[in-house]
């Protein structure tokens, strides 16, 4: 009971990476709240699916194992959840702020009436007093993500009302190893007795799944660029820069909103976060949003003509001038000095 | 027999391109340099409720807001582009919600107007981002839900088809209506107003709209009622006071914190030959590229 669960997201038998970033997560905050970490595996052919998850630091494995939940699909997954919870009360519960968690969370959390927050760039355990109530409460989970505008970080807490949940991007959190032998229980759920004829309603004609054409999240290098590069023409200078140094592009969201790149090049809270040995910042301000998706990259160049721009405070270089007048030269004198 | 639609829509802060002037000096926003804008996706949203009105004869389309009295402007917005009539849902009692308890009013709104097959919105408004108000009225009103639609192919015989976007794929899927379709910034873009809507429809006004205003156009609002913007209230909705606003917002906000970044020891630079010459031989001796 009062356990930290993790909804397992589950793709042709392979766990994603964001649910094991969470397991990473949530092992810590079970070790912090000195309670259990509990995974929840819905889908279909989950048979050493343990294997996957138990190194994770998992002590009790749910598994819902029926062909009919997977793929996946809204209503039997929020169902199986719903009651799970219900039973089992986890004082925590996380999930990925993907496609699936962003469907599902919202879903589940009304039904319990327990609160989410999405999207989340870190999570703590802390306490809290309600003078106005004059109740204290310890050991809340923090939910903290940057706020709307300026540098603005907040920390949401539902003092009340449980699960607590939240949702993660992948990338956000680090996944490690717990212990390689560590195991846990599999406790399987008897499906026919959560879900109804009704939960299939909606079912699945066509599907076509891909992988992501480019490859932000595990490059060393990245160009990124903002509002401050001007127009779509102008993002090839940062594609020749990161061709000819070995990087990909990046993005800012008002880059993209303006259209000069494309939604999956976004770097930032909702966006991709990245820690690369090396970001160029070209023409970006540096909101918190953007800043929470890269503040961890190694070295950091920006290049911007307002020596002002908040993103100056954390790069290890500042170039204060025109992006287009840079970086043309940088490309020019990369290659002199490689020759 | 044409479809009931509904357009869940929410007037934001322009969020787009922030620039330096909408920041004070003390790091945070100033609302007031930001237009107030009809959420982007709601657009989308709004524009495949209009595209199936036009192919399901007899369909009409409704806008339902939750906001303070101005965003009566996106219900006349959304008029000027095709919508039939829309409601203002608007009470102190909403303040400080959350996306749960903004849901819980919305779900109970839409009961107080009517029975729809079809209830459309945006997948996230751009001041909150949480994508979560969609499947929570869904939850709310017992209904199904299909997220991130592109295209709503067909709605008739009581079965809605959509093609879905998600982050690694595309998906079609088909389900009973009513529904809760929520809409992505992929879907085609709203149409623009209509100049011979916009004269139609600029007169239109909530109660309250009337009331501030010194015109005096009772006659005209007898005559023509589609000018009459609905507004309800928390007492119209019949909603359990514990579930609205602030008491029935499960998340609180703990704290605010403007984050100062620890600046680093940068080194300076401008942009003449040799200080980018200097720059690239640095990284390049330092095994940072190359
Ligand atoms: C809920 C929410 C989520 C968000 N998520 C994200 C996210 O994931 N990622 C993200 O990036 N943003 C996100 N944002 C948006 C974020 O708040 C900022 O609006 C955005 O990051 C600003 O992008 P920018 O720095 O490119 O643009 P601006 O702030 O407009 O900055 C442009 C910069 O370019 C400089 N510049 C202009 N011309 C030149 C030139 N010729 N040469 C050099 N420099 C020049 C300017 O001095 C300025 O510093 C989010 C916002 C919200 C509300």
């Amino acid at each position: 009971m009062n356990n930290v669960f993790v909804y397992l997201e589950i793709e042709e038998g392979i766990v994603a990476d964001v649910s094991l970033e969470l397991l990473t997560k949530g092992r810590s905050l079970a070790n912090q709240l000195n309670c259990k970490l509990e995974a929840v595996a819905i889908g279909h052919n989950l048979k050493g699916l343990e294997k996957q998850v138990f190194p994770y630091g998992v002590d009790v494995l749910h598994t819902a194992d029926d062909a009919r939940l997977y793929p996946y699909t809204t209503q039997p997954h929020a169902t199986i959840l719903i009651k799970l919870f219900e039973k089992e009360k986890p004082q925590i519960a996380l999930m990925g702020a993907s496609s699936i968690g962003r469907d599902l969370g919202p879903r589940v959390s009304s039904a319990l009436h327990s609160g989410l927050t999405a999207d989340c760039t870190s999570l703590e355990i802390g306490g809290h007093e309600d003078k106005k109530a004059g109740k204290t409460y310890t050991d809340l989970l923090y939910q903290i993500r940057p706020a709307f505008g300026g540098n603005i970080v907040a920390t949401i807490i539902n003092p009340d009302c449980r699960p607590q949940m939240a949702t993660v991007r992948e990338g956000v959190m680090k996944k490690e190893i717990f212990a390689q032998n560590h195991v846990g229980k599999i406790k399987p759920i008897e499906v026919a007795e959560y879900v109804s004829e009704t939960d299939f309603a909606v079912s699945i004609i066509e599907r076509h799944m891909e992988k992501s054409k480019v490859n932000i999240k595990n490059s060393s290098i990245i160009v990124a660029g903002g509002y401050g590069v001007g127009s779509r023409e102008n993002f090839k200078l940062l594609f020749d820069l990161a061709e000819v140094i070995g990087g990909e592009v990046g993005a800012s969201r008002a880059a993209i909103d303006a259209g000069y790149a494309d939604k999956d090049r976004q770097i930032g809270q909702t966006g991709i976060t990245v820690r690369p040995k090396l970001y160029i910042a070209c023409g970006i301000s540096g909101q918190i949003q953007h800043v929470a998706g890269m503040q961890e990259s190694a070295i950091i160049i920006s290049i911007n003509n307002d020596a002002n721009a908040p993103i100056n405070q954390l790069a290890d270089y500042r170039i204060n001038g025109e992006l287009e007048e840079v970086l043309p030269k940088m490309i020019q004198f990369y290659k002199k000095n490689t020759k | 027999m044409g479809l009931k639609i509904v357009v869940l829509a929410k007037q934001v802060p322009d969020t787009r391109n922030v620039g330096k002037d909408a920041m004070k000096a003390d790091g945070t926003v100033n609302r007031a340099a930001l237009p107030a804008i009809f959420n982007p996706e709601d657009l989308n949203a709004l524009e495949q409720a209009l595209r199936l009105k036009e192919k399901y004869e007899g369909s009409t389309v409704t806008i339902l807001t939750m906001g303070p009295g101005r965003a009566a402007e996106i219900i006349r917005e959304g008029m000027y582009r095709g919508a039939d009539n829309g409601f203002l849902l608007t009470d102190r009692a909403f303040a400080g919600s959350d996306t749960l308890a903004t849901s819980y009013a919305l779900s109970k709104a839409i009961e107080y107007i009517g029975k729809f097959d079809v209830i459309v919105c945006g997948r996230q408004a751009i001041d909150g981002d949480t994508a979560q108000v969609g499947p929570q009225v869904a939850e709310k009103l017992n209904l199904p839900q299909i997220t991130y639609a592109e295209n709503i192919v067909s709605a008739e015989n009581g079965k809605i088809v959509v093609v879905r976007r998600l982050e690694r794929g595309v998906e079609t899927v088909s389900g009973p209506m009513p529904m809760v379709v929520t809409v992505n910034s992929t879907a085609p873009e709203c149409r623009p107003r209509n100049a011979r809507r916009l004269m139609q429809f600029k007169h239109a006004r909530t109660i309250t709209e009337r009331q501030e205003s010194n015109d005096d156009y009772v006659a005209m609002y007898s005559e023509r009622p589609y000018l009459n913007i609905q507004e309800i209230t928390a007492l119209d909705i019949k909603g359990d006071a514990a579930q609205l606003g602030l008491s029935g917002s499960p998340t609180k906000v703990k704290t605010i914190e403007n984050i100062v970044f620890q600046a680093k020891e940068s080194k300076i630079l401008g942009t003449s030959d040799d200080e980018i010459d200097e720059l690239m031989k640095e990284l390049i001796t330092n095994h940072t590229i190359g």
